[in-house]
Formats: C-alpha cells, sequence, structure tokens
C-alpha cells in the first residue's frame, strides 16, 4: 500500500475520525487536545488517554516536525516509505515520507505535512522535506 | 498469590511438519494435545484445565473442547496477546493450578499460514474496529517494516549496527543444523546475512523469522500430580507479563515490555541475569532478540549489539546460550507465533533433552521470553523462568 499510488485511498470513516479527515480535505492536519488536563495525544480519540476526560476537542496543529524513525519497504513497487513523525507539539504519528530522494531520509530531518487526496472528498496527511 | 514452585511442566510437544497442506488447524491442536499429554504420562480425561490463543478456530477454547473431547475441563483461559500468548498462559496456569482452579492444564498452538497461503485464503485478518486502524492501515504499515522502524532508531542512538543484528542469526544458525525439522539447517555467517536481500530497510531477508505451519504443546501439574509421573519435570519459578502501547503518542521504538515483564518474573523466582543457564528469546526479527536481552538485563540499554557480536548467544561458544533448536529464525514460527516454541526448547535444556551439540552443561536455570504484537509499538511481553526440582 504505498500513498505514491495512482488509485485513490480508502479510508476508514467513524464518528472518531471522520473529522479528522474533513479537516485534512481542508489542508489542516488535526490533533485531539484535553482541555481538562492540556495534553495532546495522537491518534484522536473522544475520551483523553492522560486523565480520561470527555471534554476533548480537535486543535490544528502545525505542521512541522521531524523524523523518529523510518524504513523503505523495498519489496513493494514501487517502494515506500513508512515513518513516525514527531509533531512540534508533541505527539508522534504514523505516516508516510512522500516526494523525496529514498536514500537522502534521515531520522532527525525535519519535515512538514502534505495531503493527499482521497475516496468521496477526504484527504490523507504525509509529509515530505521541510 | 505467588506461583513460584506451585506447578510443573510435565509434558510437551512440538509437531514436526512445517508445511500441513494434509491438515485442518483442528486437527493440528488435537495431534499436539496428544502428543503433549503422551509425553507427561496423562491422558485427555485428566485435563482439567484447558488454555488456547487467537489462533485456535470458533470461540477458542469451546470449540476445541468440544473436537478433542475433553470432558473435565474445569478452568479455561484464551489470553490473546499474539505471539506471546503462551507464555502468559504459562503465567495463568501456573496462577489458576496454585489457586486451585485446575490440577493438569493443557495448552495448545497451531498454525498452518503456509498452506492457507498456498490453498489462496486470506493471509491477515485485522480487526477494522481496532481504535488505531483508521490512523494507520493507510500507511502502509506491515510486520516487517514496523520492527524495522525499532532497528532504525536503535541504531541511531546507539550506533547498532546491521553487522550486530546478523550475529543474532548466524547464532540461531549455528544450532539449527542439529535439529532434523528446521525449517532453515544451513550454517550462515555475517556476511550472508547482510548481503541478503534488504526487505524493508535495515532488516535483511535474514533477519526475518521463518515462516512455518504446525504448533505446539504443553502440560503443567500440580506438585501432587507432578510427583505420581515418571516424567522429569521442571518447576515453574517465576513469571511477568506486561503491555506495552504508543502512550498517546509519546512513541520510544528502542525497548520492549520486557523491561516491566522481566523484573517481575526475576523477582517472583528469587533469582537474576547471572543465573540464567539458557535462554528462550523471542526471535521474530534479529532486533527483536537485541532490544529484548536489553530489557530483561542481561546487558545495559544500547549495548545489545556488543553483547550479541562474536558468537556470544551460541551454546558452547558464548556467555548466553539462546534458542538452541534454531528458533524462529531457523526452526520454526508456527501460526506467526513464537512464543510456545520458546518455552519448549527452554524445558528441554532444563531436562538434559536438547540435542548433545547444543545443550547446556548444568542447565538448572532457564527463562523464555515471549513478544506479541509489534515490538516498542504495541505490543505483549511475557517471560517465564524455569528450573529443575533444586532450582
Ligand atoms: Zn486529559
Amino acid at each position: 500500500m504505498s500513498t505514491d499510488q495512482k488509485n485513490k485511498i480508502n479510508l476508514v470513516v467513524n464518528s472518531e475520525s471522520k473529522p479528522y479527515w474533513e479537516g485534512a480535505a481542508k489542508g489542516q492536519l488535526l490533533i485531539r487536545t484535553c482541555n481538562a488536563c492540556g495534553k495532546a495525544h495522537y491518534y484522536p480519540r473522544t475520551i483523553c488517554p492522560h486523565c480520561f476526560s470527555e471534554d476533548t476537542a480537535f486543535v490544528e496543529a502545525s505542521g512541522s516536525g521531524v523524523i523518529y524513525s523510518y524504513s523503505v519497504t523495498r519489496q513493494a513497487k514501487p517502494p515506500y516509505v513508512i515513518a513516525y513523525v514527531k509533531l512540534d507539539e508533541g505527539v508522534s504519528m504514523l505516516t508516510n515520507i512522500v516526494d523525496c530522494e529514498i536514500d537522502k531520509i534521515s531520522i532527525g530531518q525535519k519535515v512538514k505535512v502534505k495531503f493527499n487526496k482521497a475516496e468521496d472528498g477526504y484527504a490523507l496527511p504525509v509529509f515530505t522535506s521541510a | 498469590m505467588g506461583i513460584n514452585g506451585k506447578s510443573y511442566i510435565v509434558g510437551i510437544y512440538e509437531h514436526p511438519c512445517r508445511v500441513a497442506l494434509d491438515k485442518t488447524l483442528p486437527q493440528l491442536h488435537a495431534e499436539i494435545a496428544k502428543g503433549a499429554l503422551a509425553d507427561a504420562g496423562l491422558s485427555k480425561d485428566d485435563v482439567d484445565g484447558y488454555f488456547c490463543a487467537g489462533d485456535a478456530p470458533g470461540l477458542g477454547p469451546i470449540n476445541m473442547i468440544e473436537y478433542m473431547g475433553l470432558n473435565n475441563v474445569r478452568h479455561m483461559d484464551s489470553t490473546e496477546t499474539g505471539g506471546s500468548s503462551y507464555i502468559v498462559h504459562v503465567n495463568h496456569a501456573a496462577q489458576a493450578i496454585a489457586a486451585g482452579h485446575c490440577n493438569v492444564a493443557l495448552i495448545t498452538l497451531a498454525g498452518r499460514p503456509v498452506a492457507d497461503a498456498k490453498e489462496g485464503k486470506p493471509v491477515r485478518y485485522y480487526n477494522q474496529q481496532a481504535p488505531d486502524f483508521p490512523f494507520e492501515m493507510p500507511y502502509g504499515p506491515n510486520v516487517t517494516n514496523m520492527y524495522a522502524m525499532c532497528a532504525m532508531r536503535h541504531m541511531y542512538e546507539y550506533g547498532t549496527t546491521s553487522e550486530q543484528l546478523a550475529w543474532i542469526k548466524v547464532a540461531a544458525s549455528h544450532h539449527a543444523q542439529y535439529n532434523e525439522h528446521a525449517r532453515l539447517r544451513d550454517v550462515v555467517t555475517v556476511e550472508d546475512v547482510v548481503n541478503s536481500p534488504m526487505i524493508a530497510d535495515p532488516l535483511h531477508r535474514l533477519d526475518c523469522c521463518v515462516i512455518t505451519d504446525g504448533g505446539g504443546g504443553i502440560v503443567m501439574v500440580s506438585p501432587e500430580v507432578a510427583k505420581s509421573l515418571k516424567r522429569t519435570r521442571v518447576k515453574v519459578l517465576g513469571a511477568g507479563e506486561a503491555p506495552k502501547h504508543l502512550a498517546a503518542g509519546q512513541v520510544d521504538l528502542t525497548y520492549s515490555g520486557a523491561r516491566w515483564s522481566g523484573p517481575k518474573a526475576f523477582a517472583e523466582a528469587g533469582v537474576t541475569t547471572a543465573d540464567i543457564k539458557y535462554a528462550s528469546i523471542y526471535d521474530s526479527f534479529t532486533i527483536t532478540v537485541l532490544e529484548t536481552l536489553e530489557d530483561l538485563g542481561f546487558c545495559k540499554k544500547g549495548e545489545g549489539g556488543k553483547f550479541v557480536s562474536d558468537g556470544n548467544l551460541i551454546s558452547g561458544v558464548g556467555k548466553l546460550p539462546f534458542n538452541t533448536d534454531g528458533g524462529g529464525l531457523c526452526n520454526n514460527h508456527p501460526g506467526n507465533r513464537g512464543g510456545m516454541t520458546k518455552v519448549l526448547e527452554a524445558v528441554r535444556q532444563v531436562r538434559g533433552e536438547a540435542h548433545p551439540k547444543v545443550q547446556v552443561r548444568n542447565c538448572d536455570i532457564a527463562l523464555a521470553h515471549g513478544t506479541g504484537g509489534l515490538l516498542g509499538s504495541r505490543m505483549g511481553s511475557a517471560t517465564v523462568i524455569l528450573g529443575n526440582e533444586d532450582a
């Protein structure tokens, strides 16, 4: 499964994920934060995994971060890069690194979000060199 | 309630098949149960506790108890933590026996991923309702690239090299040459490993375990039952289990849940790493072994690369003989679940029944460790420490 593929991406849209995909469609990377404890978390949940409060909301992240780790799946055609990116807001997310020379990617590299079109008008956040 | 000394492993069986085209999944479970009970000198009617994991079809214990005709079961457990499940089961069976819930516990694992693939059946089912699924699956995670990211980060933080990881496969291959059932029996070199095709950077083909059909089983009993049997008994000294997860986005791939399951097991057994004569370490990939050895305290965090090098894991050569059956890396990884075979080889070592070329001398205390799920990210760790009657 590659985000470089021509076929559009089918996303799982449910009540917890829908606002996230809608945000992405508008060019926003959303993360969930908690108004009770003030902490952010990823992936987004209704009930805060830090303090169990239901007072959580989506906020727009800066879209900047650094590569925490990555791997190139060489057997895929074409090969693709999976990565954990640590966002400036302090949480890390699984993602793909795209539009880069694969062999020049490195841990600690600064990256910024971009959005790949998905089915039904949604979009998938991925990252590329900042 | 503690478990130290309150139960014994008296029967084990490893299915010799590695491709099971001519056998159904329940049939494999039953053949394994029969083999393990025969090894113990017990019959199916003696079984009053049954343990299985997600590999068992249907409702797990219910369907399998019916299929096998286990008519006296009064305690069931189907804890599912992936490949580590069976080491969790040893812990739970020890607890159940200590509490008087059962006296003869049977644990079985079976799988036929090779046969399923040849028959065109779906390779892997992933629950779309898992909360992480919507946010992770679009990026193409698979077992290899997720473990590869652990290795990549470990290399970045600690300078671990591909050559050091390769030594783990080299050691496993040295042991597998003596196992007539091993899927891979050729001895390999560090060069062979690092020159094998890259699957997901930095993991090469030979950094990965084998895919096999088959399975294994364990029979555990109370001290009273153990004394009535002729079989050499292996005492359960201590065990620990621990989940590890992504902690709401605070990702750290450089360690595993062994950091927590290990100390629990050591404390209960009343032993330290210095007392362990043999270790079965879950080896889905070379990096799995390296991080686990650090987390269990066999060396400091970050020094795993140095620890595994130069044959230190080879029986008769190094300080910590590991996976003397050839492990998942060379021998067997039935159903993509390696926890069972880890216990089986640890039992053989304590019994003194490993292959003479790899048997550890005076192996009074051994450890078996399992890793379920994805190393470092979303996983279940389990550790058990076994000993002989005097341990
Ligand atoms: Zn909170």
